[in-house]
């Protein structure tokens, strides 16, 4: 597990200036390592540059600074072999039923129809999908478009997959459920996978780590490490170390999210939150918990 | 059901606006609805009708596929490349509302009289909108569904085939739509000049024996063949742009 | 000016340069195009001359009476087919397949009806343009947001008030963009009219000269037309943009 499976080392990314608009700093620098199989949710506040991230590791668009690589090897500017990536809006082809939607990849990549076959009935049972394949995904609802675009991506057996926001359009329930078959995807098939959310529940119930990003140009400000178990659902809520999780993540992004307005934190009330944001935050001393910060 | 009725209902009050003209204005102006119905009846069963329905659909068919294949091509590539189609947008919508048949005279100087010169007609009246629709369909194509074609690694080939032309459909159908009848009327006015055969000549020749019927009757059957094939086109452009919702 | 205008004035100002070279080193027979410049002279010959005058003013007119009818009574047509949704029903059809139809067939029938003077060329403008205008006034009025109406009924504000202050501005750019294509289609319907069937205005005056071999007026004239099309269009496009800019949100 404690492999290296993807990094990014003095990762920046600028946009240069165009016509009337100036020149964008939208990223980094940003140094991230991420570990085999390890579920890792990035979150910051609007703008911060989580989306360029997810651009720059997948290969979608080049740094402008400093390196990626991939399982070793270099990326820049290519989507390599292995990646699968969920974007924040629905993308599922509006002319193709569900299931010439989800053995879309698998066709374009030349792969004989019987194993398409076999690949495409696994992923819609999986994905819960299976009485819709021959529905167009303009009769389907936000969370099952979502799904069947997860199946497409799924069904390629990416060894990493990035999500940008995915569940952003849906509803609180749905998302939930929605991250209970995200964990069960993940235990699966063993992919590592990199989650993109402005949800702050939504990251502490998921990750095994969470990055906390800056606002723009973002940066890696914290690294938080959550401990849970591989077998994990979305009851993880009910404990306590989520509450305090999810809690240190708003304290350490309540300040960010106030620059990115353009406002500046007011003074704190309490001693402990006088503290700055970069500064780890004591927990409440439960005897079964041993928490440590990450850095 | 219900809609077929409002179809024939409207099909009723046109044809009784007609009639109501044919007695203000008299047979000098426009013959009956009946009257037109028995001279196209007649021109359809004579022999010397359907070379000239041959010649104009010859004509029409050159004609489209120079619109939409040509169309097609260049509104692809417009739509495509962002500066190419930037730079020539204006343009495009500046020919498209020029009159063409301004140009009519260098048509016939480069090409002659014939055919030529009809599918010329013909082309350059349809070959702009399919050029506007194309551009605009493949520039309105959700850009996730590039990023999905890259992440995909699919080649340029295939992105094409596989996605913008699928993704470009509806709109690009709607164009063909307006490509379809704005060729089909560069045809005709080419053919009121530019020719001895084809159902423009036969329209400009009745008129020039004031030859009212014939005139109204190959008038009326083309109108006929043109709402037919429109129809079918604009089902088609329904269906598309439901699926697409 | 943008980067692309300039591109774009490049594009034009050498194609107009390539036909030159072609036209003035004989690659292009002089029987059939005559060069930009030559084409120029005449034109600025004609205009001075005043000859064009009286033929200029008519067409000119006529598309304008074309225009403005169009306008006017499609916007109307529009409105009452809007507030009658079974009579929208029915006309749909018929405005779905309306471009279909060859117009310049029904020409002879309106000379018929109205006489050999400027009318029929009016009607037939006004008919080429009027249903550009029917649909998108009916498109405008289709997408006002509903949210907006409810905004307007919670106001208590009347239907005259709701229709000018609510309706009419939500539905301003499909309307513009009837108007943009109505002035357009009055062009062509009144030009192509005069050019089959007339004895006087702009149209007839290019047929006038091709058939008595007058390159050199039959191409002022056209070159005339195409500056007249692109200065009215430019003219819109710039108003819009202006328009526009306010309206679109930041991209």
């Amino acid at each position: 597990m404690a492999d290296v499976h993807a990094e990014l080392k003095g990762v920046t990314r600028v946009y240069p200036a165009q016509g009337r608009q100036a020149e964008v700093h939208a990223l980094g620098p940003v140094d991230l390592t991420l570990r085999q199989g390890e579920f890792f949710s990035v979150v910051g506040p609007s703008g911060c540059g989580k989306s360029t991230l997810m651009d720059v590791l997948s290969g979608l668009g080049a740094p402008t600074d400093g390196t990626v690589t991939f399982e070793g090897k270099p990326v820049r500017g290519d989507v390599p072999d292995g990646v699968g990536v969920v974007f924040q809006e629905d993308s599922s082809f509006p002319w193709l039923t569900v299931w010439d939607n989800v053995a879309f990849g698998l066709r374009r990549a030349g792969v004989p129809e019987t194993e398409i076959k076999e690949g495409v009935a696994y992923a819609l049972s999986f994905m819960g999908l299976e009485s819709f394949a021959h529905a167009y995904p303009a009769q389907l609802s936000g969370g099952m478009r979502q799904r069947v675009c997860i199946a497409r991506t799924l069904v390629m057996r990416p060894r990493l997959i990035l999500m940008d926001e995915p569940f952003g359009a849906l509803d609180q329930q749905t998302r939930l459920l929605m991250g209970d078959e995200l964990l069960r995807l993940w235990r699966e098939t063993g992919a590592t996978v990199l989650f993109i959310t402005h949800a702050l529940d939504e990251a502490a119930m998921l990750s095994d780590r969470i990055g906390v990003m800056s606002s723009r140009p973002g940066r890696l400000i914290e690294v938080v490490e959550t401990h849970w178990p591989r077998e994990r659902d979305s009851r993880v809520a009910a404990s306590d170390p989520f509450g305090h999780i999810t809690g240190h993540l708003w304290s350490l992004l309540r300040t960010e999210s106030l620059k990115a307005m353009g406002k500046s934190p007011a003074p704190e009330s309490t001693p402990e939150a006088a503290k700055g944001p970069a500064e780890p935050r004591p927990f409440k001393k439960r005897p079964s918990n041993r928490r440590e910060d990450a850095a | 059901m219900r809609r077929a009725l409002e179809v024939l209902a409207l099909v009723a009050v046109l044809v009784a606006v007609w009639q109501a003209l044919h007695i203000v204005g008299g047979d000098v102006a426009l013959s009956s609805p009946a009257d037109t119905a028995v001279r196209a009846g007649e021109m359809l069963a004579s022999a010397g009708f359907w070379p000239h329905v041959a010649e104009t659909f010859t004509a029409l068919a050159y004609a489209l596929a120079i619109a939409v294949l040509g169309g097609l091509a260049i509104g692809l590539l417009l739509g495509l490349h962002r500066l190419s189609g930037a730079v020539a947008e204006p343009i495009l919508v500046s020919l498209y509302s020029l009159p063409k048949i301004t140009l009519y005279p260098v048509i016939l100087l480069i090409f002659g009289l014939g055919l030529s010169a009809k599918v010329a007609f013909g082309a350059i009246h349809g070959i702009v909108p399919v050029i506007i629709f194309t551009m605009g369909a493949v520039r309105a194509i959700n850009p996730v569904y590039f990023r999905v074609s890259r992440v995909m690694r699919m080649t340029t080939a295939d992105r094409i085939r596989s996605i913008v032309l699928p993704a470009a459909l509806p709109e690009i159908v709607s164009g063909l739509r307006v490509g379809f009848s704005l060729t089909l009327l560069g045809v005709m006015i080419g053919e009121m000049f530019a020719s001895q055969q084809g159902l423009g000549f036969l329209i400009m020749n009745a008129i020039g024996l004031h030859d009212v019927p014939t005139m109204m009757a190959v008038t009326l059957l083309l109108a006929v063949v043109a709402v037919a094939i429109n129809a079918v086109l604009l089902m088609l452009d329904h269906r598309l742009h439901r699926r697409a919702a | 000016m943008t980067r692309i205008g300039w591109i774009r004035l490049g594009v034009v100002v050498g194609a107009v340069l390539l036909l030159e070279v072609l036209c003035r080193t004989g690659v292009i027979d002089p029987q059939t195009v005559i060069a930009p410049s030559a084409m120029a002279v005449a034109l600025f010959d004609l205009l001075r001359s005043g000859e064009m005058n009286a033929d200029i003013a008519s067409t000119l007119t006529n598309v304008a009476i074309a225009f403005v009818a169009a306008v006017v009574g499609g916007f109307a047509i529009g409105v009452g087919l809007h507030a009658v949704p079974p009579l929208r029903r029915a006309a749909d059809p018929l405005l779905a397949t309306y471009y279909a139809i060859p117009f310049f067939v029904f020409y002879p029938v309106l000379i018929a009806l109205f006489g050999m003077n400027d009318l029929p060329i009016i009607v037939i403008g006004f008919l080429f343009a009027v249903v550009a205008m029917v649909i998108n006034t009916l498109n405008g009025l289709d997408r006002i947001p509903p949210v907006l109406l409810k905004t307007a009924r919670l106001m208590h504000m009347g239907p005259l008030n709701t229709a000018l202050r609510v309706k009419l501005p939500s539905a301003a750019p499909y309307l513009f963009t009837g108007v943009k294509l109505a002035v357009a289609y009055a062009f062509i319907g009144v030009i192509a009219a005069e050019f089959i069937l007339s004895t006087s205005g702009l149209g007839y005056s290019i047929a006038y000269a091709y058939n008595n071999f007058d390159n050199a007026r039959m191409y002022a004239l056209m070159l005339f037309i195409i500056i007249l099309v692109t200065a009215v269009n430019m003219a819109f496009y710039v108003w819009e943009q202006n328009q526009m800019q306010r309206r679109r949100r930041p991209s």
